[in-house]
């Protein structure tokens, strides 16, 4: 088994109500792990924790074998874990084409290149191209390059969430955490987005973590899922196994029909 | 300006200086206006500067022009390199309150420093010019012809940086600053870096304001001064790193206008003015030459 990201008894309560506690998860290199359980069971503690958003209480994070536990959200970023949220982050004002122009420059800049005194037009690291090239390059995969100058606030929902996603791949991350990716997306996107990721990230080699409510995209786009319950990891298995267990089908598969 | 400036009337010479002075000011305040942050308090760092560069006349005899205008751009940037640690964590009306904060603290201290003239601040000595001493009626356009150097030299490595990775995370950090973060940069480290660089040219500006109206008071800390620098950036607009220097130079010349014509209500000139170019040019003068180039 050739773990990434380990996970180790992550503990974190807010008050009296107990978002994690004691998560213990080894995520294998190259694999595309599900997320699922019913709003309030962890699952977004879990990524905001790996993340640096938050801190656990108790418990470490190790990822390549190194502790990132106390990382600020940046510096994870940096040595390549990257994520996209429930609710698109994006630079509103920008246009989607200026929004990948600005992670780009963070990437260069990172890297020591295109800065005050460079001349001429630095090539990103891990692209091995100029900026607008790899702009341009994404924009396209994500079948973006037609929204290419239109103002980010202005987006549908769905090429909202596209444009989110895709500004992580700018860094070329080795992990991508992926927070509900198909929320607020119609029935007949998802499966489309869902698979526009997973080409993304399986021609990248990316390790992929994400949360997800609808169980039919789960089961055909995870290779194993961890199920949250009251901050507890209650499942863990290959979807069909996870899907079919009693807890799973009492606490959260349940949870989704009845919500 | 450096060719026709000798042919000038001194007034015009005065006023022409004074702008650009205001404008490097200003100058600062655009690369902050981009990240979404607005200093009640840049008159500290004018002010910084102007002292330094009185008091290198005063206590060493140093009144070389471009030496008083580095060490006023110097010191105010070294101030806000400490000041930065504090100013780059806090956001909107907390980061305006805390700048105008502290440009009150340095006022106060000033009016209650004996040593430094209190209230009525000192005379500043005579520029001379690479150890040259300019003949009288030759020494206002020397100091503009360095004055009219340095705003070309400011406004050109400001234009520089802004195109930088670091420049260009202005409009990103005032969107979302969460993003900002999550892409692997720190807002904070890019706003500390943004406030010294806008302290350095407000300092620039102070000390060569100094040199132009050879006295200093506590009076250029004071929050009006910085309301004056607000204003001329809401006039100006920051569509480009020239808008500050066009906006000091047409708010010198309705200020003189106004106080010539109407000395009792010269302020109401000015709001009136503001209020016009808010109402019909929202993005400041500016937006006029972006629409006549586009």
């Amino acid at each position: 088994m050739n773990t990434i990201l380990h996970a180790k008894q992550l503990s974190k309560s807010f008050g009296a109500v107990t978002a994690a506690a004691n998560v213990d998860a080894a995520i294998e290199k190259d694999s595309i792990v599900g997320l699922i359980g019913t709003n309030g069971a962890g699952k977004t503690t879990f990524i905001n924790m790996i993340t640096g958003y938050l801190k656990p209480d108790s418990g470490r994070i190790h990822y390549e074998g190194r502790d990132i536990t106390a990382l600020a959200p940046r510096d994870i970023t940096r040595i390549g874990i990257c994520r996209s949220f429930q609710i698109p982050q994006l630079y509103a004002s920008l246009t989607v084409f200026e929004n990948m122009m600005i992670g780009i420059g963070v990437v260069l800049r990172n890297a020591g290149r295109g800065g005050f005194f460079s001349r001429g037009r630095a090539r990103v690291p891990g692209h091995d191209l100029p900026a607008e090239e790899v702009a341009e390059r994404i924009l396209e995969r994500f079948g973006l390059a037609e929204y290419r100058d239109r103002n980010a606030q202005v987006l549908p929902g769905g090429v909202r969430k596209l444009l989110d996603i895709a500004l992580t791949l700018v860094a070329r991350p080795k992990i991508l955490l992926l927070d509900e990716p198909t929320s607020g997306v119609s029935a007949e996107e998802k499966f489309a987005i869902m698979e526009m990721i997973m080409q993304a990230v399986r021609a990248e080699g990316i390790t992929v973590l994400f949360v997800e409510h609808d169980m039919e995209v789960v089961s055909r786009f995870a290779e194993r899922v961890l199920a949250f319950y009251d901050g507890r990891i209650i499942a863990d298995a290959a979807p069909q196994v996870a899907l079919a267990d009693a807890e799973v089908q009492r606490y959260v598969v349940g949870g989704v029909l009845r919500a | 300006m450096l060719a026709g400036g000798q042919f000038l009337p001194q007034w015009l010479l005065f006023l022409l200086t004074i702008a650009l002075a205001k404008g490097l000011v200003v100058l600062g305040l655009l690369i902050l206006l981009r990240c979404g942050l607005v200093s009640f308090g840049q008159a500290l760092y004018y002010c910084i500067g102007a002292y330094t560069a009185g008091l290198l006349g005063r206590r060493f005899g140093f009144s070389d022009l471009a030496g008083v205008m580095l060490a006023g751009m110097a010191a105010a940037g070294a101030v806000a390199f400490v000041l930065g640690f504090l100013l780059a964590r806090y956001r909107s009306i907390f980061f305006g309150l805390l700048s105008l904060a502290l440009s009150m603290i340095l006022y106060g201290l000033l009016v209650k420093t004996e040593a430094l003239g209190s209230s009525d601040g000192f005379h500043v000595v005579r520029s001379t010019l690479f150890g040259a001493h300019p003949a009288d009626g030759w020494v206002r356009y020397a100091v503009l012809a360095v004055a009219a150097i340095a705003a070309c030299a400011a406004a050109a490595l400001v234009h520089r940086y802004l195109g930088t990775p670091l420049g260009r995370l202005a409009p990103a950090i005032k969107d979302n600053e969460i993003r900002v973060e999550y892409m692997g940069a720190s807002a904070r480290h890019a706003i500390h870096v943004k406030y010294v660089i806008a302290a350095a040219l407000a300092g620039l500006g102070g000390a060569l304001a100094a040199a132009t109206v050879g006295h200093i008071d506590p009076e250029m800390a004071y929050w009006t001064t910085s309301g004056e620098f607000i204003f001329i950036t809401i006039l100006a607009g920051t569509g480009s790193v020239i808008a500050p220097f066009l906006g000091a130079l047409i708010f010198g010349i309705i200020q003189t206008v106004a106080f010539d014509v109407s000395p009792n209500t010269w302020q109401m000139v000015l709001g009136s003015s503001l209020l016009a170019v808010i109402v019909f040019l929202p993005n400041g003068l500016w937006s006029l030459f972006r629409r006549r180039f586009r």
